[in-house]
């Protein structure tokens, strides 16, 4: 046992160490304030003033209610895009996973491209592949759809890559001790224990891409995205509102709808 | 007459040496049972036997087939007379029952067959007859995930089964399992050996039950052989000596002498 001395110092340290951390945070916050010149008084002051613009402002009137069909009609075209990229996208991942996972990789260096490709995918953000693909590919849903279809892939490789040698090392194991041939373990075993988990990430990116999706339209010239970027240019900001409002609406009622499919499947 | 001989085993890992100069010979429907500390080794001769684990060097001999020099294809033609059952069974928990015990048979399937699952009427009723030795036909359509413990090990040894076996090797069988579904497994797999004359090579913590049910006990420390013999010419002291000098008493509370 520690003399009562000794406890009581092992305490003091650690306030001091929570102490100094606060005031390490205190420190970086003013500091940098200070470097980008940054006015708090001043921008606390103007809070008031942008709710207040907003509240008049962004709302939805009549006229805005004139342009709802519209705005359905694009936001059909932007989910169904969303859809389909992360569908397509997913095919691809899955058999790209299948030959990068640790547990089921034909030959390491097959694993290494795979990882690479999907690292390359995944970690450029899906506006910047929006940005290069629009040099080539022009503004049309053609280029959003490619953005989002080569973010969705690098996302799920790695994830159901993680999903294989999670769900599936074992019996994969198993299979292999006993001659199988490497086709028949990945069928046989690989993918009835990975479904679940794969229909459930391909769900979450559904969601994700359907928000993506309104950005990248903003660059594309394509679905709702675009619908908003014409109306906020053009001053129209209650026909705006009502965009947010009706993206906002969707995005949590796909939402609700795969957590209850979510339920189902695992 | 020996089903598996292994000459001068040597494994390393990098630079650590795992397994060094081991051999052993073991004829057909023997009941071996390897023991030793976590780490000592154990694991990784089992599974340098069906080279699920590269061996540095030696020779392993089953079935009059050099293991060591067998391509891909052999190698896969070889494990099918290999049967394995492992700690956490390793079976696929969302699957049923007889599609676990029939993945034994992929071994012996094309490509194409084995990859849609498709089975012949006798491979269904072989995979049938061999729960029903195992007390699970009644179990037989339910997925694996509502099983109990004793009763997923009992999968397992039905997939190795229907592999149609000369030597099952098994990895910790009962080491998940609580004592009564321990004295099931380790009966099947008793009587696997004595009635099919299945070879039986096991790594097993419990020295208690390895001295009950073996016709040899080898001892294995820092990947060495120490011990080789009869359970009854196995010593306190041998035992003390496997495992490192303290844990004997722990562990052999009832010794023989």
């Amino acid at each position: 046992m520690m003399p009562p001395g000794e406890v009581r110092k092992v305490f003091r340290r650690r306030r001091l160490i929570a102490l100094a951390g606060f005031a390490l945070i205190v420190a970086l916050t003013l500091g940098s304030s200070l470097v980008t010149s940054f006015d708090w008084p001043a921008s606390l002051r103007s809070f008031p003033k942008a709710f207040g613009w907003m509240a008049a402002n962004f709302i939805p009137n009549e006229k805005a209610m004139r342009s709802a069909p519209k705005i359905g009609l694009k936001l059909a075209e932007t989910v169904l895009v969303s859809v389909m990229a992360t569908v397509v996208a997913a095919a691809f991942s899955f058999f790209m996973a299948i030959l990068g996972s640790k547990t089921t990789r034909p030959h390491p260096l097959v694993s290494l491209f795979v990882r690479l490709v999907a690292s390359v995918c995944r970690n450029v953000p899906v506006v910047a592949w929006a940005m290069i693909l629009l040099l080539s590919f022009g503004q049309n849903v053609l280029t959003g759809l490619l953005a989002l279809f080569i973010g969705t892939f690098g996302f799920l490789t790695r994830a159901f890559m993680e999903t294989v040698d999670e769900a599936a090392e074992s019996s994969v194991e198993a299979l292999r001790s006993s001659g199988a041939p490497w086709l028949a373990t990945v069928t046989q075993a690989v993918v009835p224990s990975i479904l679940p988990q794969v229909a459930s990430w391909i769900l979450y990116m559904v969601e994700t891409n359907i928000r993506d999706a309104t950005l990248v339209g903003i660059l594309t010239g394509t679905g709702i995205g675009f619908l908003f970027d014409l109306y906020y240019k053009s001053l129209n900001f209650p026909s705006a509102a009502l965009v947010v409002i009706s993206i906002v609406v969707v995005v949590v009622l796909i939402e609700t709808g795969s957590n209850a499919l979510r339920r189902v499947i695992l | 007459m020996a089903i598996l001989t292994i000459n001068n085993l040597t494994k390393y890992y990098k630079d650590v040496r795992a397994l060094s100069d081991v051999s052993l010979k073991l004829k057909a429907g023997e009941f071996v049972t390897i023991i030793g500390r976590s780490g000592a080794g154990k694991s990784t001769l089992l599974r340098c036997v069906n080279r699920m684990i590269e061996p540095s060097s030696g020779v392993i001999e089953f079935d009059w087939k050099d293991m060591r020099s067998l391509g891909r294809r052999d190698l896969r033609r070889a494990r099918t007379r290999i049967g394995m059952i492992f700690q956490h069974f390793n079976l696929v928990s969302r699957q049923s029952v007889i599609e676990n015990v029939l993945h034994g048979r992929l071994g012996y399937k094309s490509t194409f067959k084995g990859s849609f699952g498709i089975y012949s009427e006798e491979e269904k009723n072989h995979g049938i007859e061999v729960l029903e030795r195992l007390g699970l036909a009644d179990q037989m359509h339910k997925r694996c995930d509502e099983l109990s413990g004793g009763q997923k090990q009992r999968v397992g040894i039905a997939r190795a089964l229907v592999q149609d076996p000369r030597l099952i090797l098994c990895d910790e069988p009962i080491a998940s399992l609580d004592p009564s579904s321990s004295k099931t497994i380790m009966d099947h797999l008793h009587r696997i050996s004595r009635d099919m004359k299945i070879t039986i090579l096991m790594n097993l913590h419990q020295v208690d039950v390895a001295i009950k049910y073996s016709d040899r006990i080898i001892g294995i420390r820092e990947g060495e052989v120490v011990y080789e013999g009869e359970p009854r010419k196995l010593k306190k002291k041998t035992v003390a000596e496997i495992y490192g000098s303290d844990a004997g008493d722990i562990l052999f509370e009832e010794s023989p002498e």
